[in-house]
């Protein structure tokens, strides 16, 4: 089958390789089939489906990042001034939808905030580190998610990061240094001279040659302007030389001649932002907006977000090769994961339960021993009180006895009493004797008190006497 | 949208995200050059098309895909050659690589013969889902590797063309079965096969009656309606879903006509101009190759190939294949799989999945069963 490719050399001996390795043969169609209209089909879809563009802009503040963004998408996104003194680097992210013709762009526009304000500086880039990080990791949820929908997921991803460079002339500070060293395997690095219209041209010329022999010297891998497409593969060579590019933005519009240019005005003469010979805008524009932004999210999603994913991956504990070198697929992983979680989870469960368990035996052993202890107080109180209930039982009838023995003796002594009365007829020898005998009286009075009380109020409802002493006498 | 169908719409105009405010921007930029970037994206990485003929032998299947393409896709089976009819039924694939100005074209054809041919032709659709599914697992295994190749090989089959012996009656168990088990797996677009044995009148007939079949047996061939975003698709393939089944004669050999040479089938009264109209001696005259009315060829093309290719295959990736990879990572200890497969503990019921997708499942796990 005759061959019928209309591309360079070595390509087609590729290509051919691939076919008959694959054993793919080429056609020739007799006829107009009609599918040339595929390009167009994808692109319609894509339009249906908008574009999805995040640029993070890191740089001191007050270098202009605002400003430049403005000036790139010749908008005025709402943006003030951000204050000085931040404790910590923050990032803030702001969407917009922009729309040219019939392309709907959503651009995120994400800021450091604060960065390179504090006074210690080691902690400036782990913000913007961890902020490109949880990008990728949502997007590798959602990828790994059983039940997804990628076509709707929102991108948050970080296709580009403009790095602005302050304008010393010198070299990098160390900050930036170490900052596009971290940020160079995660995400595409631009850097950009900002305010360029403080360098004079010689001196930017040297700046520029000096920053990038500092970058190259210390394995910064900056974005390289793709350049294997012929349609674009000059002017982005060529503009890989001008890297970085030297940048002013302004929104404002100073007339220069009979038009009105966007320049900033000063005395001694009007930086236009849109003039070649005075700074390298237009360039930045070109390579990020109008040749290569596919190329840049192209880059995100097929190296820096698969290097992530194979990273964390890894980190998680999934090979691609098992032991004895079989093919491990992710899947078969993690169902042994999955076992092995379970077993986990099993045994710790079965662990509670014992130590559940034996805690509630102790628990009730120790009830239990409570329990006894209060019974056993319970029985000894019983006896105390039963034998001092004894003893008062006793000493009532012994009591009682004695009541009985004296009233007998009472009644005995009366008679006695009333015999010698009778016999005698004195009185005062009955109160001689009577006073006479004293502990008789007192044994009597005590008596008398006891007897009344035993017999509660008995015997003065009776007899309707009042007082213990008028007990006996006569 | 019907609520049984989780499956969003696969190209969503109005991706989830957060609030936006619109910007007007003041002047031009220069952001619609990304479409340029994106064909130049395109074209060079080629497109990829993997379609698949179903039908009896002598429906004209390999006779179709050569007019289709209009090369020599598959070498036709002639009659009287000693071809024997395969005693089960076999796939064959094969690819080529088509280039139109430019546009680089990665074309497999995968045909069926042995469907339908034998007299117990029960479970005769299980080879089919089977390969399908398997075209389904490699690419969710190149898929979920850590390594991950730059552009995964895509042999998903993206459309079948499912071909309706010209009876004239209406759909036959064999077909009505089949359709409902595939137009779940993959895009079936349904066509009446050697249409030229039918008049106008009773190839109108016959197609009402195919989709009131349709219609009846739940059966949602290509173009989903589901899956219609926008009014304007929806009016769109609403004329394409109107025409559906397209009556089709295929022709690959050439004959002269008044002096034209034009693709046809010579007849003893007449020829039939594959991609125009009919021409009998005398009542009509050879008029314009592509007149719709009197062969739907042109339709059908068109819609493979000019405007819904792209579709097509978003559907295949966006809803066939997610609702695949949904059932697979949910029982995944009931599918077979390769030599390496290790079955551990089996897992615990997942989330219940739409009656959709798991409709699939348990047809997929028949089949397994069966298998």
């Amino acid at each position: 089958m005759p061959t019928k490719t209309t591309c360079p050399s070595s390509q087609v001996s590729d290509d051919e390789q691939k076919q008959k390795r694959e054993n793919i043969r080429s056609l020739t169609m007799s006829g107009h089939v009609g599918f040339e209209s595929l390009p167009d089909q994808l692109v319609n879809r894509s339009i249906q489906q908008g574009f999805c563009f995040n640029i993070l802009c890191v740089g001191e503040t007050g270098i202009g990042k605002s400003t430049l963004i403005d000036t790139l998408f010749n908008t005025n996104f709402e943006d003030h001034e951000s204050s000085h003194f931040y404790p910590h680097v923050r990032l803030k992210a702001q969407t917009y939808e922009l729309h040219e013709s019939n392309v709907q762009l959503k651009l995120t526009i994400v800021n450091t905030v604060g960065f390179g304000d504090q006074i210690n500086k080691e902690e400036s880039y782990q913000p913007v580190v961890d902020y490109i990080d949880a990008q990728f990791e949502a997007y590798l949820q959602e990828e790994l998610k059983i039940k997804r929908s990628l076509f709707n997921y929102h991108d948050s991803r970080i296709h580009v990061c403009l790095y602005f460079i302050s304008p010393t002339g010198h070299s990098l500070k160390t900050l930036d240094l170490l900052t596009m060293k971290t940020l160079d395997s995660k995400v595409n690095i631009i850097p950009v001279i900002a305010k360029a219209d403080a360098i004079s041209k010689a001196e930017l010329q040297k700046f520029k040659i000096k920053l990038m022999s500092e970058l190259v010297s210390n394995g910064v891998q900056i974005y390289q302007f793709p350049a294997d497409d012929e349609t674009i593969a000059k002017i982005n060579a060529s503009m890989n030389g001008h890297l970085p590019f030297a940048v002013v933005g302004s929104m404002d519009e100073v007339k220069v001649g009979n038009k009105m240019v966007k320049a900033r005005q000063y005395p001694w003469g009007v930086v236009q932002v849109e003039n070649e010979n005075h700074c390298d805008f237009v360039k930045l524009r070109e390579m990020l907006i109008c040749t290569n932004m596919e190329d840049l999210r192209e880059q995100t999603h097929t190296r820096h977000y698969e290097l992530y994913r194979r990273c964390k991956l890894e980190e998680m504990g999934f090979t691609d090769v098992g032991p004895e070198n079989k093919p491990l697929s992710l899947q078969e992983t993690y169902e042994a994961k999955r076992h092995e979680f379970y077993g986990e989870r099993q045994r710790k469960e079965e662990e509670m339960k014992q130590m559940f368990v034996q805690r509630v035996k102790e628990k009730e052993a120790i009830l239990k021993e409570a329990e006894r202890e209060l019974q056993a107080k319970f029985e000894h109180l019983k006896r105390v009180h039963q034998e001092e209930r004894m003893k008062l039982e006793e000493k009532r009838r012994l009591l009682e006895e004695e009541i009985i023995a004296f009233s007998k003796k009472k009644a005995t002594s009366e008679i006695y009493q009333n015999q010698s009365y009778m016999a005698s007829g004195s009185n005062l020898k009955k109160d001689k004797d009577r006073k006479k005998d004293p502990g008789y009286r007192f044994e009597l009075l005590c008596f008398d008190v006891r007897a009344c009380e035993i017999n509660g109020g008995r015997k003065d409802a009776e007899e309707g006497r009042e007082g213990p002493c008028t007990m006996g006498w006569p | 949208m019907d609520p049984l169908r989780q499956s969003a719409s696969p190209c969503s105009s109005r991706p989830s995200s957060p609030k936006t405010p619109p910007c007007e921007m003041l002047g031009y930029v220069g952001i619609e050059a990304v479409l340029d970037q994106l064909k130049i994206k395109a074209m060079k990485m080629g497109f990829e098309f993997n379609i698949m003929v179903v039908g009896q032998s002598g429906l004209g299947k390999s006779t179709m895909l050569n007019t289709l393409f209009k090369s020599k896709v598959w070498k036709c089976t002639l009659p009287g050659l000693a071809m024997p009819t395969p005693q089960t039924l076999q796939l064959k694939s094969v690819t080529h690589v088509i280039e139109e100005k430019g546009v680089k074209l990665k074309l497999t054809v995968t045909d069926t013969p042995g469907f339908g041919d034998q007299i117990n032709n029960d479970k005769c659709w299980n080879p089919i889902l089977g390969y399908i599914n398997e075209q389904y697992e490699r690419y969710l295994q190149e898929e979920i590797l850590i390594t991950r190749q730059r552009h995964i090989p895509d042999t998903r089959v993206h459309c079948c063309v499912y071909f309706v012996p010209p009876t004239g009656h209406c759909l036959r168990p064999l077909d009505i079965e089949f359709l409902q088990r595939l137009c779940r797996t993959v895009n079936v677009v349904p066509v009446i096969a050697r249409a030229d044995s039918l008049t106008l009148e009773e190839r109108e007939a016959f197609r009402r009656r195919i989709q009131h079949n349709l219609r009846t047996h739940c059966i949602e061939v290509y173009p989903q309606k589901c899956f219609d975003e926008d009014i304007n698709d929806r009016i769109l393939n609403s004329k394409i879903r109107d025409r559906i089944p397209f009556a089709v004669v295929g022709a690959d050999r050439q004959h002269l006509v008044n002096g034209r040479c034009v693709l046809g089938r010579k007849t003893k009264w007449g020829i039939i101009e594959g991609q125009g109209r009919w021409t009998g001696p005398e009542v009509w005259l050879c008029l314009a190759v592509e007149n719709m009315a009197h062969c739907e060829f042109p339709l059908l093309r068109d819609l493979l190939i000019r405007s819904h290719l792209q579709d097509l295959k978003d559907i295949t990736h966006n809803v066939h294949y997610e609702n695949y990879r949904v059932c697979r990572l949910n029982e995944s200890h009931v599918l077979p799989h390769g030599p390496c497969w290790v079955n551990l503990a089996p897992t615990p019921p997942g989330p219940s999945v739409a009656p959709g997708p798991s409709k699939a499942c348990t047809q997929a796990r028949e089949d397994s069963d069966d298998n």
